[in-house]
């Protein structure tokens, strides 16, 4: 126990050591694209603790812009700093998912999905048609940048260290609190609803609370990418980032921890591969996640336990000395 | 005093009645049957005190408060938990993790104590309590297998199990005995009374009459939603109306 603890440790920080010195062999737009995939890692982990309690939404995105335009917001027209509207956009994000709750959780299942639907278009309408003050579809540009002494979060590789701070926090939060009571809890509210409310589980509690959760974190990853980019728009969290996000949770797994990470990791990387094949490039991707969903249907995270398996069969056939 | 009393509980839905007036009363520390044919509305009247449904009219009482109109929740909070028809258990998760979200109501967690494990001794207390009630339903060799792949009998235990962990003072088990065979029955019935000597007051609804008469010390009947007929085991079988309108059928077969 003690030991596979230490493994998982080590495994861990080599994978961290590894994404540190990453960024200094890549070219200048594979170093956007890492930016933005850990930023993904992100909005789809945090997407995962709202699917926990059984209910898949289709808000996740808009409450990621919801982030974005705050900060957008706060640091163009107040000119607070971006180090104070970071946390911000997370808590207007959590805040603007806590009222949501009470019209969204009276629902279950596919109208809850359908409710949450329409719950964020009417959002990102806002955006669209107050221009005073979210600037109408060309959104809001010229957005600062970070500034911390003499580095320059201009450069791609030092806001690459920044991204992948937030983001490693965040997802130690974001473990904590699924290996922790409130995790089971969430499990048993998805599970068996009525059973959890027989022993004094508010269901309603659970549902909102992961909700409120996940829309902050995401609120996070919003900020932390419009920053980068410099522009916010509503384009960029309408319904096709929505399904991008649903696809990376399928297609990697939503029954550990880490399934969600590998779909984004993979899918992106795999994007990013034939992004030369140009027009072949949605059929080629739509023929990956059919054969995904066709060979893997538990997901990608199917794989490493597969191996493992195989790998204990293995040395349990091994004829004894 | 009364534990729990259901004062002229009415139950409509739409043009349908399924309980009509129907008044009763559970002392405290006893196993109270509530027995009728199929269609009699127990089962609804156990969604009613459990909070699952909401009566149309009338009353129910639970240590002189009412508790009409709050949510499953808050009743299970004030100390009445129930078992479910069908086997109901949290099947993805291991026997004893079953038993911890039984815990909940003195474990449960906020977020800033789970991030910083401001809460290790509670978890603790509660991880130790799943483990003795598990041992106490005779579980105790089975925590780490998944509650979905237990056999039938064990899984009757398990979720009695759950329930008890939440530390009730009643329980209201719907048909614990149904699709059993005699000698898981028997199994059952031993640990039914070991709970009510553990000091829990249990209302349990069955349709296996040696059960209900072997175990169970005042009984309710219940016929087309309304009180049949009220007394112990040994009245209740002489009862002219009861033999007619459900034992009766039962000697017939």
């Amino acid at each position: 126990m003690a030991a596979s603890r230490l493994v998982k440790g080590l495994l861990l920080a080599m994978m961290l050591a590894a994404l540190m010195v990453l960024p200094h062999f890549l070219k200048y737009h594979h170093q956007d694209f890492l930016i933005f995939l850990t930023i993904n890692v992100l909005v789809v982990v945090s997407y995962r603790l709202v699917t926990l309690t059984g209910e898949w939404s289709l808000i996740h995105a808009v409450m990621m812009g919801v982030g974005a335009y705050t900060s957008a917001l706060l640091t163009k027209h107040l000119g607070i700093s971006f180090w104070i509207s970071l946390p911000l956009s997370g808590i207007v994000a959590a805040a603007i998912a806590a009222v949501l709750c009470f019209p969204l959780f009276r629902m279950t299942q596919f109208y809850f999905l359908i409710g949450s639907f329409a719950a964020g278009e009417a959002i990102r309408l806002c955006w669209i048609h107050f221009i005073q003050p979210f600037g109408g579809t060309g959104g809001i540009s010229g957005l600062a940048v970070p500034e911390l002494g003499s580095i320059d979060f201009f450069e791609p590789i030092p806001y690459f260290y920044l991204v992948l701070v937030v983001v490693t926090l965040s997802l130690i939060v974001l473990y904590r609190i699924e290996t922790s009571r409130i995790g089971l809890t969430l499990h048993a509210v998805h599970w068996k609803a009525p059973l959890a409310e027989s022993v004094g589980v508010n269901t309603w509690n659970y549902r909102s609370l992961a909700f409120v959760i996940g829309s902050f974190f995401v609120g996070l990853a919003g900020t932390l990418k419009v920053h980068y980019l410099g522009t916010v728009t509503p384009n960029q969290f309408d319904i096709s980032l929505m399904v991008f996000i649903l696809i990376w949770v399928i297609v990697g797994g939503y029954r550990t921890f880490y399934g969600a990470i590998i779909g984004a990791v993979v899918l992106s990387v795999l994007d990013e591969a034939i992004r030369d094949l140009d027009v072949l490039r949605p059929a080629i991707y739509g023929a990956l996640l059919i054969a995904s969903i066709r060979f893997l249907p538990s997901g990608l995270e199917s794989i490493p336990q597969r191996i493992i398996a195989r790998f204990r069969c293995d040395s349990r056939t091994e004829p004894m000395p | 005093m009364a534990l729990l009393e259901v004062r002229s509980l009415t139950k409509r839905f739409g043009g349908l009645t399924a309980l009509d007036g129907v008044s009763f009363i559970v002392e405290e520390g006893g196993i109270h049957g509530l027995i009728g044919p199929n269609g009699a509305g127990k089962s609804t009247l156990f969604k009613n005190i459990s909070g699952f449904y909401r009566p149309t009219s009338g009353d129910i009482m639970f240590r002189g408060r009412s508790i009409v109109g709050s949510s499953p929740a808050r009743i299970s909070a004030a100390g009445i938990v129930r078992t479910f028809q069908e086997t109901t258990l949290f099947d993805e998760l291991s026997v004893f993790d079953n038993v911890l979200v039984g815990t909940h109501k003195s474990a449960a967690s906020n977020v800033f104590s789970a991030l910083f494990g401001l809460d290790r001794d509670v978890q603790a207390e509660a991880r130790a309590e799943a483990h003795a009630v598990l041992a106490f339903m005779g579980l105790g060799d089975r925590q780490s297998q998944l509650a979905g792949e237990l056999p039938l009998g064990s899984q009757r235990a398990l979720a009695m199990a759950i329930a008890l962990a939440s530390r009730p003072r009643l329980m209201l088990m719907d048909e614990p005995f149904a699709g059993m065979n005699p000698e898981e029955t028997s199994r059952m019935m031993t640990l039914t009374r070991k709970i009510r000597e553990s000091g829990v007051t249990i209302v349990l609804v069955e349709h296996d009459m040696k059960a209900v008469m072997g175990l169970c010390d005042t009984l309710t009947v219940l016929n087309f939603g309304t009180l049949l007929a009220e007394g112990t085991p040994e009245q209740i079988s002489r009862h002219p109306d009861v033999i007619a309108a459900y034992l009766g059928g039962v000697a017939a077969e």
